[in-house]
């Protein structure tokens, strides 16, 4: 919708209020930006060797520490020890994509699953898996992943196990709830009288109607896996250092933080962006398909 | 309501020692032999397996489980193998520092949050409104050792207006009687002391806030729009009540609910996000002490840290239940 001289604003109404008025397809934007930073996340990820103009472990100790110049070759400066911030953010985004798809993948595989056995069959079973529940979410956010990395070693399949290990719940409890609620409907009902076995509900009647809902839980269980992986990685606790991470390269910007402020700006905003992006693009979802919500 | 509590209390008991058993297990893992990282290399094989012997580690590991899970219910987590004292004396030491950062960080969120939240959907669409919506989701999208750098960077670097890190000045010579250093300078009349203890808590705490502030401005928002449409709110208009009346004294007061709920669940958030922002600003709380001992594979430590840590989780979860029934007289207890 676009503002036209023939609307009419009610008297004392600001400019400000005209605007949003006018703008009020703001989710628009949000999915925008939000498709915006997953497309450029996944060409970032896909292309880094064709988009990098520098190999990301490529030392040079000649051109360490260089401030950003847009027209150099170092367009967003060198780190300690010469190599190039923007290559290794675009190298570093990788890591960032392969986890938040890897975690998104088997979160919601397991929970759903979970989720809806648990509600579509109730029962001794539901009570299981809710006990199941109860453990995981006992440990506060991240504290799992960080026992799990530091017991079992660092690397890429394990920090993803981490980050899974309490991400399917959110998963579980939505889709339980779902399940719960449909079992009791009529089209559920009227399959089960027609013969259909509990398999075919499921995978027909079920699975289709909460899978709105899961589609909103990936974008923010992505973002969620983004900032998790590179609090790890900036803890030390992440992939090996030699692969290049946002959160590693912020780890190493704290020893040079009053000299080389490049090397802390810029992989944070590349996580910022990326996470904020997906975070928008949940709500924009949510938006559109949670009528509830929608009235807010 | 007594009753309640020690129900919910004791039922929080089998879920620790599943915990425990989880984490056990997980420790099974580890690379190295605990022996091998208390004594020199040099050591004979016999001296080795005495250790062994005398610590049960040649025990079943069910056996070892019930030795651990006894020890660790009278406070005993073992000896760290890193500071050479024990893990429980450790943690008590450092804890008062890491509750006063994420009391002081509930504080900013629900200072800055709450306000923004109820302006914004006291006016929706208005500049209050987008402003509390971008800074909600920037506060959410934020890393926070990225925003913990950044101020430092400026507070510190740039305008030297606050420390970088660390709890307290050196060499102001305040005993320690609580802890809590705002509290222990206060008692011993030190004022410059506490200044200066304010003085460093005020980036980390800032810091650690940053998330809770922009769920806390976006539940506010939401869950005094969804009370400004009740019937009492029509009522209270109805009556004539003044626009700010209705506000805070009726719609936020039934939105406090939601607030509350949020505010003890992101708690356990704000634990975890102290492990990073105590690295970040070198704050000696339990925090940076159990990235410490991951560094330096201080097992006991890292066992008994990750118990303690979660086992202060269920016990913030346990009280925030009990709060409603003070907030909300409609939820009765039986």
């Amino acid at each position: 919708m676009t503002m036209t001289a023939g609307n009419s604003i009610p008297a004392g109404q600001g400019r400000w209020q005209r605007f949003r008025r006018s703008h009020r397809h703001l989710s628009g934007f949000k999915a925008g930006f939000g498709l915006a930073t997953v497309a450029a996340l996944v060409i970032m990820g896909l292309f880094s060797p064709w988009l990098a103009p520098h190999p990301p472990n490529q030392q040079d100790l000649m051109v360490a520490m260089m401030p950003p110049d847009w027209t150099g070759p170092y367009v967003l400066g060198t780190d300690h020890v010469g190599r190039d911030i923007l290559s290794r953010i675009i190298y570093g985004s990788r890591v960032s994509l392969i986890i938040a798809l890897s975690v998104a993948l088997f979160a919601s595989v397991t929970g759903v699953a979970l989720g809806v056995t648990a509600g579509y069959f109730g029962g001794r079973i539901d009570g299981a898996i809710q006990k199941v529940v109860e453990i995981f979410w006992s440990f506060p956010p991240l504290m799992l992943a960080i026992a799990i990395v530091a017991f079992v070693g660092q690397g890429l399949a394990i920090v993803i196990i981490a980050l899974t290990a309490q991400r399917w719940i959110p998963y579980c409890r939505v889709t339980r709830a779902e399940a719960m609620a449909l079992r009791e409907r009529e089209f559920i009902m009227a399959a089960r009288t027609l013969g259909a076995s509990d398999g075919f509900i499921i995978r027909h009647h079920i699975l289709p109607n909460v899978m709105l809902s899961i589609i909103v839980m990936t974008s923010f269980a992505m973002a969620n896996a983004i900032i998790a992986e590179s609090s790890l990685s900036f803890l030390g606790l992440g992939v090996p250092p030699a692969i290049p991470t946002w959160g590693g390269m912020l780890s190493d910007s704290r020893a040079y933080i009053s000299s080389a402020w490049w090397m802390a700006l810029f992989p944070g905003l590349a996580i910022f962006l990326t996470v904020l992006g997906l975070n928008l693009l949940g709500d924009a979802l949510r938006n559109q398909f949670d009528p509830k919500l929608k009235s807010h | 309501m007594l009753l309640y509590s020690t129900r919910r209390l004791a039922g929080a008991i089998p879920v620790l020692i599943v915990v425990a058993a989880v984490v056990f297990t997980l420790m099974q893992f580890a690379p190295g032999d605990a022996v091998s990282m208390l004594i020199s290399d040099e050591a004979s094989d016999a001296d080795k397996a005495r250790i062994r012997e005398a610590w049960g580690l040649d025990d079943p590991p069910l056996m070892q489980f019930l030795n651990f899970l006894g020890n660790a219910v009278t406070g005993d987590f073992g000896t760290s193998f890193k500071y050479k004292m024990p893990v429980m004396e450790l943690v008590l030491e450092r804890l008062p520092a890491t509750i006063e950062l994420a009391l002081a960080a509930t504080l900013v969120a629900v200072a800055i949050g709450i306000p923004l939240g109820v302006l914004a959907a006291a006016r929706p669409g208005s500049l209050w409104d987008s402003l509390a919506s971008t800074f909600s989701f920037a506060g959410i999208s934020m890393p926070n050792f990225w925003i913990g750098i950044l101020l430092i960077l400026l507070f510190a670097g740039h305008w030297h207006l606050l420390p970088s890190g660390g709890r307290a000045p050196w060499g102001m010579g305040v005993e320690p009687i609580t802890g809590f250093l705002l509290l222990d300078t206060l008692i011993q009349g030190r004022l410059d002391a506490f200044w200066g203890a304010l003085k460093h808590l005020a980036l980390p705490a800032l810091v650690l806030g940053t998330n809770m502030t922009g769920i806390i401005t976006q539940l506010t928002r939401a869950s005094v729009q969804e009370a400004l449409h009740e019937d009492y709110v029509m009522t209270a208009r109805a009556k004539g009540l003044g626009g700010m009346r209705i506000l805070w004294r009726h719609a936020f007061r039934n939105a406090l609910v939601g607030v509350v709920t949020i505010i003890g669940l992101e708690f356990g958030a704000l634990l975890s996000g102290a492990m990073i922002v105590e690295t970040v600003f070198a704050w000696p709380g339990i925090g940076s002490l159990l990235i410490q001992g991951i560094s330096s594979r201080d097992y006991p430590l890292i066992i008994g840290l990750v118990l303690i840590y979660t086992a202060i989780f269920i016990l913030v979860n346990l009280l925030i239940d009990l709060l409603y029934t003070l907030i909300d007289p409609r939820i009765r207890i039986n």
